[in-house]
């Protein structure tokens, strides 16, 4: 940014919200701009109220709270009363920035953390770099096109966000899905899982400090990547999964390359374990940090890996199964310490799982339509648009205007490799939806992160932050 | 916490080829009002939901005739709550109507510190304000920002396409 931009800015940026009927203590903005030095850039990269205050601004009540965190645990919830200490003084602490462009924030993530020395006091994470206003975008889309914007969301799982779409408009249309397109959509979202693990193990590796990690982990994504590419014509935002079914059938020969993939995966899986589940190093870095409780991670809402690393056999493939998960077979990998190294397991062993039930996919497949033949829902095959003029207004009415959705709302909740996905979809019968509203994993998770860092070491934080595994297109939407 | 049930449950059967309607997102619906609302949300993490999945608003600024059960007054906002249980393997949906003139609701932050964040994000995106939240900013926009860019008043930025005419890129 240049000057000019911050020039614009007034210095003491008001509130200008006027709902808001108490205003949020202290801006931080006076004394971080009497030091003189500096001063444009101090505004321009403000966040204001959104950031996090030193002890004097903040109030004991909330220091109480807060458990050290920005955490907030009510009154009964928190850990021991002794171990908060709202007595300590500015003068021994000091709150550094990590981020927004820390490379082990996982995209642009800001978390202000204060310091006593090496140790993490309290964390805030500020969010809201990414923000583009999807959820607003939705609604100027119809539900043909829903699909290409929520795919931008998770940007390492994007099938899943077009399944979540997809499964609730379908829930208001009320139409039944054929067989074929229901696996389908398992085979691709069960690729899908395997890919963003391997990219969080490569990333995960990467704050461990190991490169080979990094380097193995990205290379087998990319055997994942090329069979998406092939299948849906792209390697990320496939628009592949679309209300009514999937964009294409499976390509020829699509048994042999997933079959390449899961028999190639497999053992390097294998070739982990030895590089880093066996190695010392890396469990004393791992083991016993970032703990979690798994009371603090109902109340928090945390779901995925994150609540089961804390032994809640909690996963909504086995536990309200969609698509066909309850004709497969596959176990819910649970933790037991809530730490790290737990959550580094569940995602190692969720591969294999995952590539089990690609396996299974592969036998089970059926033959039939991988799209809902409702001629409302699904354009006609190109084929009878030359020949047909009903079948070219079809199309064109499909394409331009979309078709219309009952008026109703729905809740739709799926398992992504982060955790629950939802989607809360409210038509008022136009082709347009209402409302889209996206429960991002990441989003909610992300409050774990100043529980997870209280009282570790800076060099943790690194690697708490890397295992909530936030996405930070699905975070700020 | 008994959630073994709904683990073992799952019997799986053959891969048939039968079409079928999956998703069961028939939830129960209640319609507490603001007054209601703590004490209800209350009652149900008592009744076993553990867990508050999701909070989000809507505004249904431009869709006043919704359909709504008798004796609920269709307001413009909504707060829609969804609340999960891991025990009994359920969901269950609260909508609250919030009147525009007064768009604030009590916070659920005392009963399920998870919906800091959410809360947070349905103040900054449809400008409903949760009283007793402890840190009540915006999250996804710059705190200088003026308006709710969910709200259905809210215009959307355009920028104007000139398909002849227009200067080239350099």
């Amino acid at each position: 940014m240049s000057d000019a931009t911050a020039s614009e800015r007034p210095e003491d940026v008001p509130h200008t919200d006027t709902v808001l009927p108490a205003p949020v203590s202290g801006t931080g903005y006076d004394e971080a701009t009497d030091t003189g030095t500096g001063r444009g850039l101090i505004i321009e990269t403000s966040e204001g109220a959104q950031e996090l205050f030193s002890r004097k601004e903040t109030e004991p009540d909330e220091l109480r709270r807060e458990a050290g965190a920005v955490l907030r645990l009510p009154e009964g919830v928190t850990i021991n009363a002794d171990d908060i200490d709202i007595e300590q003084s500015d003068d021994e602490t000091m709150i550094i920035n990590m981020g927004p462009q820390h490379p082990s924030t996982h995209g642009v993530l800001r978390l202000m953390i204060e310091l006593d020395g090496e140790t993490v006091l309290r964390t805030k994470p500020v969010i809201g770099y990414l923000h583009t206003g999807m959820e607003k975008t939705a609604e100027e889309l119809t539900y043909v096109q829903g699909s290409t914007n929520v795919t931008r969301m998770d940007y390492l799982s994007p099938l899943h966000n077009e399944l979540v779409l997809s499964l609730a408009v379908e829930a208001l249309l009320g139409i039944d899905m054929p067989a074929r397109s229901d696996w389908i959509r398992m085979l691709m979202v069960e690729l899908n899982r395997v890919s963003s693990h391997l990219m969080w193990m490569a990333t995960n590796g990467m704050d461990h400090a190991s490169t080979s990690m990094m380097i193995y982990g990205f290379r087998e994504r990319e055997m994942v990547l090329a069979f998406f590419e092939k299948t849906t014509g792209l390697r990320m935002n496939h628009n592949f999964i679309r209300p009514g079914g999937t964009a294409a059938d499976l390509p020829d020969g699509w048994e042999d390359d997933v079959t390449v993939i899961c028999d190639t995966v497999l053992p390097r899986l294998d070739e982990y374990d030895e590089l880093l589940t066996g190695q010392p190093l890396f469990r004393q870095r791992s083991e016993g940090v970032g703990n979690l409780s798994a009371e603090e991670a109902l109340a928090l809402s945390l779901t995925g890996p994150l609540l089961r690393s804390t032994g809640v056999p909690w996963d909504l493939r086995r536990a309200m199964p969609y698509l066909r998960y309850d004709e497969v077979e596959f176990d819910v990998i649970v933790g037991t310490f809530g730490d790290n190294f737990d959550r580094y397991s569940i995602r190692l062993n969720e591969i294999r799982e995952s590539i089990r039930i690609i396996r299974q996919v592969i036998e089970k497949m059926p033959a039939g339509d991988y799209r809902v033949q409702d001629k409302k829902v699904t354009p006609p095959p190109r084929g009878r648009i030359d020949e047909s003029m009903e079948a070219l207004i079809h199309h064109f009415k499909v394409f331009t205007e979309g078709f219309k959705v009952p008026e109703g709302e729905v809740y739709v909740a799926t398992e992504s490799p982060r955790g629950e996905l939802g989607c809360y979809l409210v038509s008022d019968g136009s082709p347009k939806p209402f409302r889209m509203h996206i429960r991002g994993p990441s989003f909610v998770n992300l409050q774990a992160l100043p529980l997870m860092m209280r009282g570790g070491l800076l060099a943790d934080a690194v690697v708490a932050c890397s295992s909530v595994d936030p996405v930070m297109g699905e975070v700020d939407r | 916490m008994d959630i073994d049930g709904a683990i073992g449950r799952a019997a799986p059967e053959s891969g048939g080829n039968s079409p079928r309607h999956r998703i069961d997102a028939a939830h129960e619906v209640r319609f507490p009002t603001r007054e209601e609302y703590i004490d209800v949300v209350a009652g149900l993490r008592d009744g076993g939901f553990e867990m508050c999945a999701d909070l989000c608003a809507v505004d249904y600024l431009t869709h006043p005739g919704r359909t709504l059960p008798d004796g609920v007054r269709a307001e413009r906002f909504e707060v829609v709550v969804n609340l999960l249980s891991l025990s009994q393997v359920r969901r269950i949906r609260i909508r609250v109507q919030v009147p525009a003139a007064d768009a604030v609701v009590a916070t659920l932050f005392n009963l399920y510190p998870g919906t800091e964040a959410m809360e947070r994000e349905a103040y900054d995106l449809l400008g409903i304000v949760f009283t007793g939240h402890p840190d009540m900013t915006r999250i996804l926009l710059p705190e200088d920002w003026e308006g709710h860019p969910l709200r259905k008043d809210y215009g959307v930025g355009r920028v104007p396409v000139q398909f002849k005419g227009a200067p080239g890129p350099r």
